[in-house]
């Protein structure tokens, strides 16, 4: 194949029209996607969509139906998972419960035949890095659920893989747990220098750790990109949802405008016809009563540092979010009466119909 | 007294109950003839002895004991080689198939065992089907004699004990978490050492069961080598049995089911042991 010279890295791992159906039920259904080397690349979507399923078919566990999964250019799509140069860390963890940490840690070097002492440096630097070292002795009963999930991650890191696949490996954690493991992985990642495919259904968690994401729905790519990209520019209404928090205005547009009840903007290359105007909170101002979209505020939520005005206005059914800093000046109340301004450059306009 | 300390004892009660009356009192009763003299007619002279376990330990009888033993361990070998196999087949059948594979599993169980030790002597005498078939393939030496020999009785006990193996394993089996299978897969090991180091060790309280449930009954039993055995091949239950029916020696055939029941306690605590720590080794694993 003549692939175009590109700038960036080559992809270490192509995923070329890749489908798997289970009977009638088609689970990945043609997705294609390049990841590229030392990159930190989320798979996210809603409970089956298909990301759990295409991370078995990259570990070797499921067969694809269709298309090619070649690392560093190779087609590895033949090979039983224990020919392939990757790993995969499980969401339960699947430690083995009769092995201390480091016997666990070491049986995936042992496979390899290496030398008994080189096994030993092996395993005691990669108990040094993930802070296992005082629980090497451990059977994996005797740990905490973060102390379990760390050694899970040593036990496929020190295999010094191509690829590490992780699936929803902070899914057990709780949430404060959760949010320090984020970035504990994103070090990590950076400190082994390999790269990582991150399974997940959690869009805050991709946005946080990932470099690059693919956004998966009913077996299929929606949109694969950064978090900044995708969360500015999200390809489609349900992108839009699924990342972050939007409002939804539907409206029509003609000559270039966009109107809804109550509620005018000028919009450059807007396609005429049926559409739905999508803004992000933070991208709606407030002024005095009388300009633009007029409303009540309905609701006030605290977050800390920033509340959530939800406005009722007459564009849309649900109210309009609209995010304020919580150390503003002005004190808003709820049933007070104000006009919201949306800034036309922040919009995304999306065709009605289809969705 | 609180609710929740008193609830169990009082619903294990009836349980408790039923076993006290009609299984530990009538066995401490039997057991407690070892203790005292042979009358001269039969029946008991009550005067106190320990005569009868001297003889337990001649060794006419110790050779007995040994070779129920040796009977007892290679069908439980057999047993766990035939059925980790087929245990491993069924825990790895799709879910919904699972519940019938196990139906036919124990459906030997559902006839009597007599009439299944029966269907063996049909199978395996000179005249029975499996001679009959050899010949029916071209065999024209003598017919195989392999009823009344070792190996049917064997045959037999495995056969009988066969469906609690399997259980036994299987139950062990379908608890263990897939994706540790799938673990050491994907860390390079391929499936035969995948099985040696990760399933079998994982397993082997289901097998530890299975196996010393198949040995214990083996070991008592007397119906088997009886019918297959011909009463050729003795094995302990078979002595009890003499004592009890045919000599009238119910003091020293009670000081033989001592022995017997001794040696049955000891290895079902061994095993208990084993497996609790096991099981203890693992709890926590599920989350």
């Amino acid at each position: 194949m003549n692939a175009p010279m590109d700038a960036e890295t080559p992809p270490i791992l192509r995923i070329e029209s890749v489908a798997k159906s289970f009977g009638p039920v088609v689970a990945v259904d043609g997705i294609s996607i390049d990841v590229r080397e030392n990159e930190f690349f989320a798979l996210l979507g809603p409970s089956g969509c298909g990301k759990t399923t295409l991370l078995r078919m990259l570990a070797g566990f499921e067969t694809p139906s269709a298309g090619r999964i070649l690392l560093d250019g190779k087609d590895i799509s033949p090979l039983p998972p224990e020919k392939r140069p990757l790993n995969l860390m499980f969401q339960s963890y699947a430690l083995f419960p009769h092995m201390s940490v480091r016997q666990n840690l070491s049986y995936g070097l042992e496979m390899e035949r290496l030398a008994k002492t080189e096994v030993r440096r092996r395993v005691d630097e990669t108990l040094a890095m993930t802070d296992l070292t005082a629980f090497a002795d451990r059977k994996p009963d005797q740990l905490s659920g973060g102390q379990k999930q760390r050694v899970a991650l040593a036990r496929a890191l020190v295999k010094r893989p191509k690829v590490l696949l992780l699936d929803e490996p902070l899914g057990a954690l709780d949430k404060k747990l959760r949010e320090k493991m984020q970035l504990e992985l994103k070090r990590m990642q950076h400190e082994a220098g390999i790269t990582f495919i991150i399974v997940t259904h959690d869009q805050e968690e991709a946005l946080v750790m990932a470099d690059r994401m693919a956004i998966l729905k009913d077996g299929r790519l929606l949109q694969c990109g950064s978090p900044e990209d995708i969360y500015e520019a999200p390809a489609d209404r349900f992108v839009a949802n699924f990342i972050g928090v939007m409002n939804f205005i539907d409206g029509t547009v003609s000559d270039g405008v966009f109107e809804a009840e109550g509620l005018r903007l000028a919009l450059v290359d807007a396609k005429p016809g049926p559409a739905t105007l999508a803004v992000r909170p933070e991208n709606v101002a407030i002024g005095p009563p009388g300009e633009r979209l007029s409303g009540t505020v309905a609701d006030i939520a605290y977050h800390g540092l920033d509340r959530v005005l939800h406005v009722q206005t007459a564009a849309s059914h649900a109210p309009l979010q609209v995010r304020v800093p919580a150390s503003g000046e002005t004190a808003y109340r709820t049933g007070e009466a104000l006009s919201l301004k949306i800034d036309p450059a922040r919009c995304r306009l999306f065709a009605r119909g289809a969705a | 007294m609180s609710f929740n300390a008193t609830r169990p004892n009082l619903l294990a009660a009836p349980g408790v109950a039923w076993l006290m009356a009609f299984m530990v009192v009538p066995c401490l009763l039997v057991l407690s003839y070892a203790f005292f003299q042979r009358g001269t007619w039969g029946g008991i002279d009550y005067t106190f002895t320990l005569e009868n376990f001297a003889r337990v330990a001649d060794p006419l009888y110790a050779r007995i004991f040994l070779n129920s033993a040796r009977i007892a361990l290679t069908t439980t070998l057999i047993a766990i080689l035939i059925a980790y196999p087929a245990a491993y087949a069924i825990a790895r059948a799709p879910r919904m198939r699972q519940p019938i594979l196990l139906f036919f599993a124990v459906l030997p169980f559902w006839s009597n065992y007599l009439i299944r030790t029966y269907a063996w002597i049909v199978l395996l005498n000179r005249e029975g089907l499996i001679n009959n078939l050899l010949r029916a393939m071209g065999y024209t030496g003598e017919p195989l004699s392999l009823l009344y020999t070792e190996s049917a009785v064997i045959i037999g006990l495995v056969y009988n004990y066969l469906p609690f193996v399997i259980l036994a394993i299987y139950s062990t089996l379908s608890r263990l978490n897939p994706e540790l299978m799938e673990a050491s897969r994907d860390l390079g090991a391929g499936p035969i050492r995948t099985f040696f180091r990760v399933t079998l060790p994982l397993t082997l309280p289901g097998v530890a069961a299975g196996g010393v449930f198949v040995f214990v009954l083996s070991i008592g039993n007397f119906v088997t080598p009886a019918l297959l055995g011909g009463g050729r091949f003795q094995m302990v239950g078979n002595l009890v049995y003499d004592q009890f029916l045919t000599a009238n020696d119910w003091p020293f055939g009670a000081a033989l089911g001592m022995a017997l029941i001794a040696t049955m306690i000891v290895l079902l605590l061994v095993q208990a042991r084993a497996t609790s720590h096991a099981s203890g080794e693992r709890r926590g694993e599920a989350a």
